[in-house]
């Protein structure tokens, strides 16, 4: 499987040092220019936004996605599984018609304006679609699965002793989950923002249906070098910078955790 | 259903349920490969619902063949795809522009014109194209403009001028196509230019003129225009006629222009790929698409125009009438076709990204 | 104690519900007589009977639902044995294999899918549901190892260690006491890389071949001339097919208790 993996990977590779043919394609003569075009401030911004976005829908996924994965974990084990797939089923239905019903949910005429102006909450419609809030919510929607399922992996099965004596011992729930939950649950809590922050960084579908479109992350802009500008090579070095940059991050953690980990054993 | 009798332990059967929902929606389903009996296969890449079944079951009793349709959603992937290596296709329908990138990449088969009489029937406005005027290697299928769709009962009088996308009176119910050649191809027109200008001043210029008309903008988006002009969410959208004519149909207070400034004309186009297996039989499946009742019938499903003449007599009476679907004569002078721009793009590309960013 | 459970239930709830309403919306309007959902245009079960006849858009679920289930188990016994393999290397050399092991999800998915044509088309391999296949399997080991290895980290070692003690083959520990421990993180990766392979559109745009059409092939290929209602009908089906079954294994289940 790995052949399957490293040599595509090569390839791209290969590809970012190359330059764009005029008609498409692949011209393969040597070149960094692809990376030079990448320090253009213009796209710093796009970065800087993207990361942004992408962090505020990882730490809305982890506020959700917690309770949520902690009931499942605690209900008894026969139902755990079929909490499980209640969470996944929207995600059998395509990606596409969800965000869709997204849009007419969030629109001026929407249900969500609807709803509000009929309970009395405000008289006027307000543009939710269409904007940065509509994208959080359209990222959030879709990877909060990626999150609940490695919680409640590691989750399932937290000692349960443990928690019901921090109870006794701790005034507050707060302190109970911040002291005892959460450090058991470290490493369900990394996998999910892994799983949550990398594909909302390349998300380019959500950004243009939700937030119309008016401003780019760097999902969208590897989108457009690839299939609007048909530049692979500067499409593959945007791509390669980004996926450096990501795993470098969660190496540098890996690598401290590690060393950290050894120490609370005492090796 | 599976007797659930059998099933041990109850975490068994929960995942029997999950493969239940696979298994019964799968069970039921003739595969790909079932009914024809082994013979010709035809591959054709195309827009998705550009042909309808009905239609592919005709030629396949016809031709006693079988016809795998495949789809793809912009010229860019059709080319990527093709670029990459795919092969196995025998006709597909790429867009003027593209036709001309496809020749020079040297993906192509010429056409043999004399399997395809229909060819013959092409309207006057769609001969010697400029992208190729012999009709050597493509040959244009279904076409149209591209313009503003409006509602009439907010709009008037009629807009007969882009700048009406200006007009801050609509703020916030201007939707625009989420395409950089199509938005500029406005600017530059508004500004009188050509849309295929590689003059960068002249970009520039266009740029700063988008730049003005951005805080109006509702949204760029080539998807769901037609969904907000119904609504009534926007009040002006621009965008395909053919997506339009379909908005006309659910909400009859909507217009379309070509404005006197003039606009794009597009046409998908069939063309034989080099490595086609089948160039007899995909040359037959062309000129069975260009029969004046086929593309007629195609017409009245689309509502895109066909490039058959004698098809636009058979063609609802309406659609006819319509120049969101068929474009008046009076608007044909002022029309331009998008050619493929080179590395010149590059320019269009850093402008558009700066439109976004800004 | 009675506080922090009636607040983490009503936290469940709000998140099923926040889950379950675009689903709400979309089953709606399957139901819906306009062409274009935008607005509400009277009831109709039209779009259920274009479905039940559309062959193409059924032998395209087939295709998806097949690929699916193949890729999900390769990529479930490939993520499950790297994430094993992982946890045995000393912890100074785990974050460069771990680095590399998460790479797949760190390409987007665009880039994946050129590679993986390039690669294909290079080694000349014809492009078909296999490759396909082969195409979401890459992409899923990771997310599969990630979540697989977010379990064994807080594992005890020393069951592992005892179970060695008292006379197992490796094999035999690994299958009675390693796996066991694992099956709710292979639950949640199996469901995960089940739910991505559906509903995946790129890689599979890039590495499908003629005639190997899936579902989101054919539902992103219409965004240019609308969505047809009819693919709300076929979510809402496969919703409602999906709950009935869970009802029917709780209700037999009951039953036997």
């Amino acid at each position: 499987m790995g052949i399957f993996f490293f040599i595509p990977l090569l390839i791209v590779l290969a590809v970012s040092f190359a330059s764009r043919g005029t008609d498409g394609g692949v011209e393969w003569t040597f070149s960094l220019t692809n990376y030079a075009h990448l320090a253009d401030p213009l796209y710093f911004r796009i970065y800087g936004r993207s990361i942004a976005l992408a962090l505020a829908t990882t730490a809305l996924c982890l506020l959700l996605g917690f309770p949520l994965a902690y009931s499942i974990a605690r209900a008894p084990i026969r139902w755990q599984g079929i909490w499980l797939l209640l969470v996944m089923i929207p995600f059998w239905t395509n990606f596409l018609v969800r965000t869709y019903a997204w849009m007419f949910i969030l629109r001026t005429e929407g249900l969500m304006n609807t709803l509000l102006i009929n309970l009395g909450v405000m008289t006027q419609p307000i543009e939710l679609l269409y904007s940065d809030w509509a994208i959080l919510i359209g990222l959030v929607y879709g990877y909060l699965p990626f999150m609940v399922l490695p919680l409640y992996a590691a989750t399932e099965r937290l000692d349960l002793s443990v928690v019901e004596a921090a109870w006794d011992l701790y005034a507050t729930g707060w302190s109970v989950f911040w002291r005892v939950i959460l450090p058991l649950t470290k490493p369900g809590v990394i996998a999910g923002c892994i799983l949550v922050f990398i594909p909302s960084l390349g998300a380019f579908i959500t950004p243009d249906l939700l937030g119309g479109a008016k401003t780019m992350m760097v999902g969208n802009l590897i989108q457009h070098e690839y299939l609007v500008m048909r530049d692979w090579p500067l499409g593959s070095a945007i791509s390669f910078s980004l996926m450096a940059l990501v795993l470098l991050a969660v190496m540098a953690y890996f690598k401290t955790d590690g060393r950290l980990d050894r120490l609370e054993r005492g090796v | 259903m599976v007797n659930n009798h059998q099933m041990h332990t109850s975490r068994n059967r929960k995942w029997l349920a999950a493969f239940l929902c696979v298994a019964s929606l799968s069970a039921c389903q003739p595969t790909a490969e079932d009914g024809l009996k082994k013979g010709r296969t035809l591959y054709y890449f195309t827009w998705s619902d550009y042909v309808s079944p009905d239609l592919i079951a005709e030629f396949e009793r016809q031709a006693s063949a079988k016809v795998v349709v495949d789809t793809f959603s912009s010229n860019e992937e059709l080319l990527a795809k093709l670029q990459g290596g795919a092969t196995g296709y025998d006709v597909a329908a790429p867009s003027d522009f593209m036709v001309s990138i496809m020749v020079r990449q040297g993906l192509l088969a010429e056409l043999a014109l004399e399997k395809i009489p229909n060819a013959t029937l092409l309207a006057e406005r769609l001969q010697r194209l400029p992208f190729d005027p012999d009709n050597r290697y493509s040959i244009p299928y279904l076409w149209g403009t591209v313009g503003i769709g409006y509602d009439s009962n907010v709009i008037s009088p009629p807009p007969e001028s882009w700048t009406v996308l200006w007009d801050p009176r609509f703020k916030g119910r201007i939707s625009m196509l989420n395409d950089q050649r199509e938005v500029f191809g406005v600017a530059l027109r508004v500004i009188g230019q050509s849309l295929n200008s590689r003059d960068p001043t002249v970009i520039g210029q266009a740029k700063a003129k988008l730049l003005s008309q951005k805080p109006l903008v509702k949204t760029y988006t080539s998807e769901s225009y037609d969904q907000l002009l119904i609504s009534g969410e926007v009040a002006l959208a621009h965008g395909w006629g053919g997506a339009i004519a379909r908005a006309m149909a659910e909400r009859p207070s909507i217009k379309y222009v070509v404005p006197k400034e003039g606009g794009t004309i597009w046409a998908d186009c069939l063309v034989v790929l080099k490595t086609s297996r089948n160039k007899d039989l995909a040359m037959r499946f062309i000129n069975y698409l260009l029969d004046p009742v086929v593309a007629a019938r195609t017409t009245n499903r689309l509502r895109f125009a066909s490039s058959n003449r004698q098809a636009k007599a058979l063609v609802d009476e309406q659609l006819r009438e319509n120049p969101a679907v068929y474009p008046l004569d009076s608007t044909f002078d002022r029309l331009e076709w998008m050619a493929d721009l080179g590395d010149a793009i590059r320019q269009y590309d850093r402008a558009w990204t700066e439109l976004k960013m800004q | 104690m009675n506080r922090g459970r009636i607040w983490l239930r009503s936290a469940s709830l709000a998140n099923l519900l926040f889950l379950y309403l675009p689903i709400a919306v979309l089953i709606l309007f399957s139901f819906n007589a306009s062409r274009l959902s935008a607005t509400w245009q009277g009831g109709t079960f039209r779009w259920y009977l274009v479905l039940v006849e559309d062959q193409a858009l059924l032998a395209a679920v087939h295709n998806s639902l097949v690929v699916a289930a193949v890729s999900t188990f390769l990529a479930t016994v490939l993520g499950v044995s790297a994430a094993v393999g992982l946890e045995r290397l000393p912890a100074g050399r785990r974050w460069t294999v771990e680095g590399a092991l998460l790479l797949p999800l760190v390409i987007p998915e665009v880039m994946l899918g050129v590679a993986l044509l390039l690669f294909f088309v290079m080694i000349k391999v014809p492009l078909s549901l296999v490759t396909v296949t082969i195409g979401h399997t890459v992409w899923n080991v990771p997310i599969v190892a990630v979540i697989v290895q977010a379990r064994l980290q807080k594992l005890d070692s020393r069951l592992v260690e005892a179970a060695l003690d008292l006379g197992a083959t490796p094999w035999q520990a690994f299958r009675r006491v390693t796996l066991p421990l694992l099956t709710p993180a292979i639950i949640g990766a199996v469901l995960m890389a089940f739910t991505l392979s559906l509903d995946d559109f790129i890689v599979t745009f890039f590495t499908a071949g003629p005639g190997s059409t899936t579902l989101p092939l054919k539902v992103y290929s219409m965004i240019k001339s609308g969505v047809s209602p009819e693919i709300n009908a076929l979510s809402a089906m496969l919703v409602l097919i999906s709950m009935a079954l869970i009802g029917l294994s709780l209700l037999v289940q009951r039953q036997r208790h």
